[in-house]
């Protein structure tokens, strides 16, 4: 029997789209029904970030030609799905219209959550998940005196970024007594700090909000719960995401943190798949089921989920969770596990992370650094399982390499152990010696 | 031009490490031979475009080390 099978993916972002790719190439005659509730062509999500701070124009952002757009023959469908009903093979749509597929994808992402104090939902109180909340962003930004911003992570920092860019009195409120404790050590936190507090950005340690209070609807300022009164017209919010379950919860699909898969990326719902932020993926090699927040990592599930939903059956490998950002205007690489402690800035994830970071290990740490450069390496028996590098880059790449491919470090051990201030030397030097990878030929 | 930058034009490439790559675009932005980087890094890994003169434009900026400069015979 000669049948045309009919694919329907639920999202356009970089996970939709890399299944979308995957499914053209292995089924040539398929059909593909893209339903999302962003209108715009596909772009990528972290270059918002320089949007914002006015390094990109927009006419830059889309990450494929019209013609390669016209190559993948998709239909797109504009419309939020908000209904499945997985035995009879049916999504439904806001307003009423029902989609029959064979095969249907979940990649409807993460969403900010608001701030958990009264007053966060006033007029000025924003977040930036898409092209149409950075817009909205900018606009406001252009017109503001004074900012507040609350959260943690890189998206914390990127707004503050923006805020900068368009001239706006920045206040940086922490409820903790560091910057991004959750991944970060005390000294990297420091370098993180220092650099804001030269651009000009007041840092408030220990300070958490009690309310935001308005006129008439309209933010006019943020109370803190030591008794300060900061008066701002925009207060910038980047507590924390979680995945959009709403769907598959409609549709009775398994979901814990996010929608539960195997390394197939299938869902408890037969021909029901899920990629991207929205998904907590079973990794055989850890045993657990992870979130992550990761471009790359929803480009490879989209991928895979694609060749799946498609009948080539292929497991998910998942790689050591990387980030490189850019924060204060330094860039660091956060690689592998790193390490945990609490983080009151925090509600939940955050963007570009993952949640393998956090993983508890047997670990040891080498650090050194040299002015505003930093390196931690986190060992655990004989590999390196993580490493943080702020500033210099040079070895960031190496060590990449050496925790993605677990290589064995016991040599050089002894050595970063009585040195640890040459960590950056030695690893480079052991990387040129031992690493058969042409990115050490790079110059 | 100096003899280093002949040799260079003649052997070198720019190539990406596609692990890194989250397609913002600021290398494209910033290319002044109006070459598409990020394309190319994401379809071939690497600046294949005639008109490249490697100045180094879109490797100092982009924000995630994704791309370098190579030597020719070193890419396959
Ligand atoms: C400002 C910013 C900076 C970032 N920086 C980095 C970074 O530095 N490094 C990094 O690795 N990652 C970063 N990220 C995260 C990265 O962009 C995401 O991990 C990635 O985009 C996830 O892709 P996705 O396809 O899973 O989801 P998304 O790109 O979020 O796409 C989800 C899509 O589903 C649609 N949708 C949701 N629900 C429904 C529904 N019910 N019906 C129809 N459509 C629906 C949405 O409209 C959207 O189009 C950043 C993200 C942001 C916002
Ligand atoms: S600037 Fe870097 S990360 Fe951005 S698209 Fe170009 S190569 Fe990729
Ligand atoms: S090296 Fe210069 S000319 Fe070549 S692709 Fe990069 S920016 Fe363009």
């Amino acid at each position: 029997m000669d049948v045309t099978r009919r694919h329907v993916l639920v999202g356009s972002g970089v996970a939709a789209l890399a299944a979308a790719e995957s499914i053209r190439q292995a089924d040539s005659r398929a059909t593909i029904t893209m339903v999302s509730a962003e209108d715009v062509p596909f772009y990528s999500r972290p270059a918002l970030a320089y949007l914002l701070t006015n390094e990109l124009p927009e006419s830059q952002l889309s990450i494929r030609s019209e013609r390669e757009v016209a190559a993948l023959g998709i239909e797109r469908v504009t419309g939020l799905a908000e209904g499945l009903d997985a035995a009879a093979h049916e999504l439904a749509l806001s307003g009423g219209r029902r989609i029959s597929y064979d095969r249907l994808l979940i990649a409807t992402g993460a969403a900010s959550i608001q701030a958990d104090f009264p007053g966060a939902a006033l007029d000025g109180a924003v977040h930036v998940d898409g092209l149409s909340e950075a817009r909205d962003f900018v606009a406001r930004a252009r017109r503001a005196r004074a900012a507040v911003v609350v959260g943690g992570g890189s998206t914390a920092l990127e707004l503050v970024e923006a805020l900068q860019a368009c001239g706006v009195a920045t206040h940086y409120l922490m409820r903790g007594s560091r910057y991004w404790s959750k991944v970060f050590d005390a000294v990297e936190s420091a370098i993180i700090e220092a650099q804001l507090i030269e651009q000009g950005v007041q840092l408030h340690r220990g300070c958490t909000v009690r309310e935001a209070v308005g006129a008439k609807g309209v933010l006019t300022g943020v109370n803190t719960v030591d008794g300060r009164h900061i008066p701002c017209d925009l207060l910038a919010v980047a507590v924390g995401i979680r995945p959009r379950l709403e769907l598959a919860r409609a549709g009775g699909v398994a979901t814990e943190r996010g929608i539960l898969t195997n390394e197939y990326l299938e869902t408890s719902a037969a021909d029901v798949y899920a990629a991207g932020d929205v998904a907590q993926i079973y990794d055989p090699v850890t045993r657990m089921a992870q979130l992550d927040t990761l471009w790359a990592s929803a480009l490879a599930q989209g991928t895979t989920a694609g060749l799946n939903m498609s009948g080539v059956r292929v497991a998910h490998r998942k790689r050591a969770p990387m980030n490189v950002t850019r924060l204060g205007g330094i860039t660091v690489t956060i690689v592998g596990q790193v390490g945990a402690s609490e983080d009151p800035d925090l509600l939940t994830l955050t963007r570009g992370q993952s949640e393998r970071w956090m993983t508890d290990t047997d670990s040891w740490s080498v650090s050194g650094a040299r002015t505003g450069d930093r390196l931690r390496v986190i060992v655990s028996g004989r590999v390196i399982v993580g490493a943080v590098v702020v500033g210099d880059q040079r070895v960031s790449r190496p060590l990449a390499h050496l925790v993605g491919e677990a290589v064995d470090i016991s040599q050089l051990r002894p050595m970063l152990d009585a040195n640890p201030n040459d960590a950056m030397d030695l690893l480079l030097s052991f990387c040129d010696a031992h690493v058969s990878d042409r990115t050490a030929d790079h110059y | 031009m100096d003899a280093e930058r002949v040799r260079l034009l003649a052997t070198g490439l720019v190539v990406a490490d596609p692990g890194r790559c989250v397609q913002c675009g600021i290398c494209s932005h910033n290319c002044p031979c109006g070459i598409d980087v990020r394309a190319f890094a994401r379809v071939a890994g690497a600046v294949t475009d005639a008109r490249c003169v490697l100045c180094g434009s879109c490797v100092a900026r982009c924000p995630r080390g994704t791309l370098s400069f190579t030597l020719l015979r070193q890419w396959t």
